[in-house]
């Protein structure tokens, strides 16, 4: 069994109020390391075996449609075994 | 890097420059090039490019709009007229409202969240630039058919969006419309509205006065949000790659924006700006040329102390940045200590960026060099204005021949299936599945929203005075007939606020059209505002601002005409407010105003794919009867309630009116058919005690409005004749068509 990984950020352009908060929170709990933190989501995806190509196109296909949103975010696909 | 300065513009006065990507016709370079002497910098041309859209210029729509001011009615309500971020009127007790809608349809179609939330936070720091506390939003959407594909894509992520911004911020949404029509498929219209409060001595302007006074830049910080179109400029004056494609889509945050109202009202309490403006479309670029044309028109701007949220920002970038939540102040230099103060306390980023100078030019720096030295006004306001060709449609002619024929309802079966019908379509269906995403009762103070006739809040707590806001358009009437549709829509939104006893007192309007090239579509533009700048001098209303919209059409087919006329009327005391229902049997029900064979545009013309006939003609007079009438009721307590006519006609408003508190009625109609579809204008149902019945006829006569009785109140059902429907079946037609669609 392997697992496709899905990792959906926010274009690095675009505003991350989350991201903001949780670097803006940081240096209050004493946590003083951050210049900037972006936040993202990441899917992880069960499949059989080993995935195929035309799997991994399908699953590109479905990160573009439902599992990010490209106007406003850029997601990257990977193998995890 | 190789930076584009006016030294370089004069030194290399022939370079090849992308005006016509920025969207700049080869004659408004021309221009530009003879305002400046020399050809523009990039920087120059940024935003000249920006100021001078369609969006920012009104190039096409000036020539027309100048009639809300020629033919303004003089009042003393009016203290801050068109031109500022908002108008200003004067509500009594020392209050001033300020009111605004504004679009943001293109946005929300591509990214429907987003779109509408920055929408929502555009129009509410609109507000907030005029020293109000923005107090409350309302939203007008429209839609391509509710069953399509693309509407289920636009439509929860706009509402989701308007709602998010919205009740982050505190604000209650107080109304709206949704309207379905295919014409909105791949063009929705996001519309928002806001209102806000203050004291009349707290108005602010934009205007950079006073020679060594500071221009303060704060709020968020600057990325690279909404500068798609000028991506073309950095990539074709820069060698360095920034990244690849600047998005045009801007991403809100509104707790941001939320402390950025609390620092500004703060601010503004200690009177320590001289002059103010958001930073909304065009961002700097607006912000800088606005506030310096409105003073002497002398300011310097260091661009580079800009703080940035993404460093590799070239300046002409910079310059058109539509980073949300940001604003710009002019500050006293007695002052900035106090002003760096409050924002530090309220954790917000303040950067002092320039200073206004005794000059009258607008000079921009990069690293100290000189890269923008314009005179401001002929960035803000002497743009290009358009005389573009107009031409009556052919459809129009067309439109009124067409005869209209459709199924008329007669029997009890008839009937009851009519009404279940229209109480389930659409367009009339409960709208509880959107209004219920959005906080109504925040704050307090909210007296009446949706499904009420207008919104309704109550601006001091001792005294309970209390505005209304009412909007509306019918797109349908303003197809067939856009000059009747302007007036009718200013009577419908007025009669919405009178229903529950308020007084209109101003005027606000979003107009969305297809493209001005369109000599058609710049008819019905013409037709429209002449209809409204007609109306509001006949009813005594002054327009304090609104935005117009173009554009909005797919190939070659325009949306609908669709002017959205928003009205604010003011109440002494929102306690004596005329509900618009009854909740209680025993109760006699009358129609105010007479009923016409009125079925061209109706809904129930529309749900049978019929959009010609001849437009109702507005009767303004017998409407402003009809108001007086309207506020009489309440200040002398006649009506137990009282609720418009409008799209859906009578079966509309009964549907509504028995389900509201869930008590029924027995109405008796004559021509039950027509008198149940028909739209015919300047009609609303009260429900008075029987005592009153004297009381009624009385101001009836003396406004001369047609009174007739329909029925009574009670029963667990509506009554029609012969028909009778349950109030539980006419509940689950009304109230499960949305949650099918979109649920």
């Amino acid at each position: 069994m392997a697992k496709i990984v899905v990792d959906v950020m926010l274009k690095p352009e675009i505003l991350d109020p989350q991201g903001k908060a949780v670097a803006a929170a940081l240096p209050r709990l004493g946590f003083t390391f951050a210049n900037d933190v972006r936040q993202g989501k990441r899917f992880e995806i069960e499949v059989d075996g080993e995935p195929t190509a035309a799997q991994l196109a399908d699953v590109e296909k479905a990160a573009e449609k439902l599992l990010s949103n490209p106007v406003i975010e850029n997601f990257t696909v990977r193998v995890e075994k | 890097m190789s930076l584009d300065t006016v030294a370089t513009a004069q030194a290399n006065p022939d370079a090849t420059q992308p005006f016509a990507e920025l969207g700049l016709k080869p004659d408004e370079y021309a221009r530009i090039k003879e305002i400046l002497g020399r050809r523009p910098t990039s920087s120059e041309l940024a935003m000249y490019s920006v100021m001078w859209s369609e969006h920012c210029s009104y190039k096409s729509s000036k020539v027309h709009l100048k009639q809300f001011g020629e033919k303004a009615v003089k009042t003393d309500a009016l203290l801050v007229g068109i031109g500022e971020n908002a108008g200003v009127v004067d509500v009594g007790q020392g209050y001033a409202v300020t009111f605004k809608i504004e679009s943001h349809n293109h946005p929300s179609f591509i990214e429907p969240y987003q779109g509408a939330a920055t929408g929502v936070g555009g129009i509410v720091r609109d507000i907030l630039t005029m020293g109000a506390r923005p107090i409350a939003v309302m939203d007008p959407l429209r839609f391509g058919p509710a069953d399509a594909p693309d509407t289920r894509r636009v439509l929860p992520g706009i509402v989701a969006g308007v709602g998010g911004y919205g009740n982050c911020l505190g604000l209650p949404n107080i109304g709206g419309e949704v309207v379905f029509d295919e014409t909105y498929l791949g063009n929705p219209l996001v519309n928002a509205l806001c209102v806000g409060v203050m004291k009349h001595s707290d108005i602010k302007l934009a205007k950079a006065a006073g020679a060594g006074n500071l221009v303060v830049l704060y709020g968020a910080k600057t990325g690279g949000d909404g500068i798609g179109g000028v991506s073309v400029l950095a990539s074709e004056t820069f060698e360095s790659k920034g990244p690849a494609k600047r998005p045009a889509v801007q991403v809100g945050d509104p707790f941001v924006e939320k402390v950025l109202i609390e620092c500004s009202l703060e601010i503004f309490a200690e009177d320590l700006v001289v002059g103010i403006q958001d930073l909304g479309g065009a961002g700097l670029s607006c912000a800088t040329s606005e506030l310096a044309s409105g003073g002497s028109g002398g300011m310097t701007v260091q661009l580079d102390k800009v703080p940035l949220r993404d460093p590799s920002l070239s300046p002409e970038e910079i310059l058109m940045s539509e980073s949300q939540e940001r604003m710009c102040a002019i500050v006293e230099p007695s002052k900035i200590a106090r002003f760096l103060e409050i924002c530090e306390k309220w954790d917000v980023t303040v950067t002092v960026i320039g200073e206004v100078t005794d000059g009258n030019h607008l000079e921009i720096t990069w690293n100290g060099e000189l890269i923008v030295d314009v005179p401001p006004r002929t960035v803000a306001h002497d743009g290009p204005v358009y005389n573009r060709p107009l031409a009556q449609p052919a459809y129009i002619d067309a439109v009124a021949k067409q005869v209209i024929n459709l199924p008329i309802p007669s029997t009890a079966d008839e009937i009851k299936e009519t009404v279940l019908k229209l109480a389930a379509t659409p367009n009339l269906a409960d709208k509880s599945w959107v209004t219920d995403q959005y906080d109504r009762y925040v704050q307090g103070n909210s007296i009446q929203s949706q499904p009420d006739d207008s919104g309704m809040v109550r601006i001091d707590e001792k005294t309970h005075l209390g505005v209304a806001v009412a909007t509306d358009a019918n797109a349908n009437w303003s197809y067939l007939n856009p000059y009747e549709g302007a007036k009718l829509a200013l009577a419908e939104a007025s009669r919405n606020i009178a229903t529950a006893g308020a007084k209109p007192l101003a005027v606000t309007n979003c107009l969305n059209f297809g493209s001005p090239e369109d000599p058609g579509v710049m008819w019905q533009f013409a037709e429209t505002v002449r209809g409204l700048a007609d109306g509001c001098l006949e009813m005594g209303l002054p327009v304090t601002g609104g935005n117009v919209s173009f554009y909005n059409q797919t190939g070659s087919v325009a949306i609908l005409p669709t002017p959205v006329i928003g009205v604010l009327g003011v109440i002494d005391d929102v306690r004596t407010r005329t509900p618009m229902s009854f909740d209680r049997a025993g109760l006699d029900l009358y129609l105010l105003g007479e009923t016409q064979n009125d079925l061209a545009g109706s809904e129930w013309a529309y749900m049978h794919n019929q959009r010609g006939g001849v437009a109702p003609t507005a009767d303004l007079q017998r409407e402003m009867r009809l108001i007086e009438l309207l506020v009489a009721g309440r200040t002398k307590k006649i009506f137990t309630a009282a609720h418009d006519l409008s799209q859906g006609g009578l079966a509309a408003t009964l549907t509504e009116m028995v389900l509201r508190y869930n008590t029924g009625a027995i109405v008796q109609l004559e021509d039950v058919g027509i008198s149940l579809l028909s739209e015919t204008p300047g009609r609303v149902v009260v429900a008075i005690e029987p005592a009153q019945t004297q009381a009624l006829s009385k101001e009836a006569a003396d406004q001369k409005i047609t009174l007739i009785k329909i029925g009574t109140t009670g029963g667990d059902s509506l009554v029609i004749n012969d028909a009778k429907i349950s109030l539980t079946e006419l509940r689950t037609a009304h109230t499960e068509t949305f949650v099918k669609l979109f649920g």
